[in-house]
């Protein structure tokens, strides 16, 4: 089972980062990119059985390591491969 | 008395702490691998400055599970000093010992340049000996040291008198101008509710003798042998 855990910044908390990636994007002409927010993407190989076995495996870890609470939300994507990817 | 400096894969201001505590101060001090379980014996922890694990994740963020965290977070709620300095600071606010986190200075850089801080509070075992707004000249390093925390969080900080440093200028006034990240409302340094744990962003232990450009940082290392000698410890010598 994988699980694909995205991390970015909370909507509250200035991502300089992202805010510099969008100045170059409008130096670059590209004016309809209204603002950017830069993030981290992991794909985690599970060895359960289930999605839901999956999803929450990978709350913890995400929860413990791959995201600080304080600042950053994430996001969980558990791909069954034999059904597809499950939202 | 003793201070363990612990030395996690990446730490680089290691032997600076030591040599502060041990050289210039004349304290018994010692490295302690981050692999070990236990403290030896010392009296004050430091988390030293520099990049441990490379910084990979986020700052802190693998340095805070090392096998020694565990002692280091025992002796923290046990009452023992335990001071962060720089990576140090953001190895703590990973245990959760002290609230909120790092952003990219807004600048988007790397900084390394000498800053002024104001010492707001002295009851602290790492400020105890330094004079009230005292203006310390030391020096940052660092690209994530932008304190973000939620308003509410921030409220709560300052009526625990819980913000020890904050950036300012030579004269020692809190202005934005003087503000080198972005820290929310100027705090280069903070304590936790028991007021044990300190943590800085700046580098005393890079400011503690006059041939380095400045030696105001010694304070620090001096309120922590004043604070332990004052509590009935008796020194080595």
């Amino acid at each position: 089972m994988k699980a694909r855990v995205f991390v970015t910044l909370k909507e509250s908390v200035f991502d300089p980062q992202g805010q510099t990636i969008a100045d170059a994007l409008h130096t670059m002409d590209y004016d309809r990119v209204r603002n950017v927010r830069q993030g981290k993407y992991f794909e985690l190989e599970l060895d359960v059985e289930t999605v839901d076995d999956a999803r929450a495996l990978a709350n913890e870890v995400a929860d413990r390591l791959l995201a600080n609470p304080v600042i950053e939300s994430y996001r969980i994507d558990v791909e069954d491969e034999t059904i597809g990817v499950s939202k | 008395m003793k201070f363990a400096i612990v030395v996690f894969p990446g730490s680089n201001c290691d032997h600076d702490a030591y040599y502060a505590t041990k050289h210039v101060l004349g304290a018994d001090a010692e490295f302690v691998w981050h692999k070990e379980l236990g403290l030896q014996g010392a009296d004050v922890v430091i988390l030293p400055g520099g990049f441990s694990y490379g910084d990979y994740l986020r700052t802190g963020s693998i340095a805070r599970f090392s096998p020694v965290m565990a002692s280091v977070m025992a002796f923290a709620e046990a009452g023992g000093p335990v001071l962060g300095i720089c990576n140090g600071f953001q190895i703590l606010l990973e245990t959760g010992l002290l609230p909120g986190g790092m952003l990219y200075n807004r600048s988007v850089k790397f900084q390394c340049e000498q800053v002024y801080v104001r010492v707001e509070e002295l009851e602290t075992p790492f400020t105890c000996t330094a004079t009230p707004g005292q203006v310390l000249r030391i020096p940052i390093a660092h690209g994530e040291g932008n304190y973000f925390a939620p308003p509410d969080e921030l409220d709560l900080l300052e009526a625990n008198r819980q913000v020890v440093f904050r950036y300012c200028d030579v004269e020692g006034a809190v202005v934005d101008a003087a503000n080198p990240n972005g820290s929310a409302r100027g705090i280069a340094g903070l304590c936790n509710k028991q007021r044990n744990v300190v943590a800085l962003m700046p580098h005393p232990e890079r400011a503690c003798e006059s041939a380095m450009g400045s030696a105001d940082g010694l304070v620090v290392f001096e309120s922590a042998i004043a604070q332990l000698k004052s509590d009935g410890m008796v020194l080595p010598g």
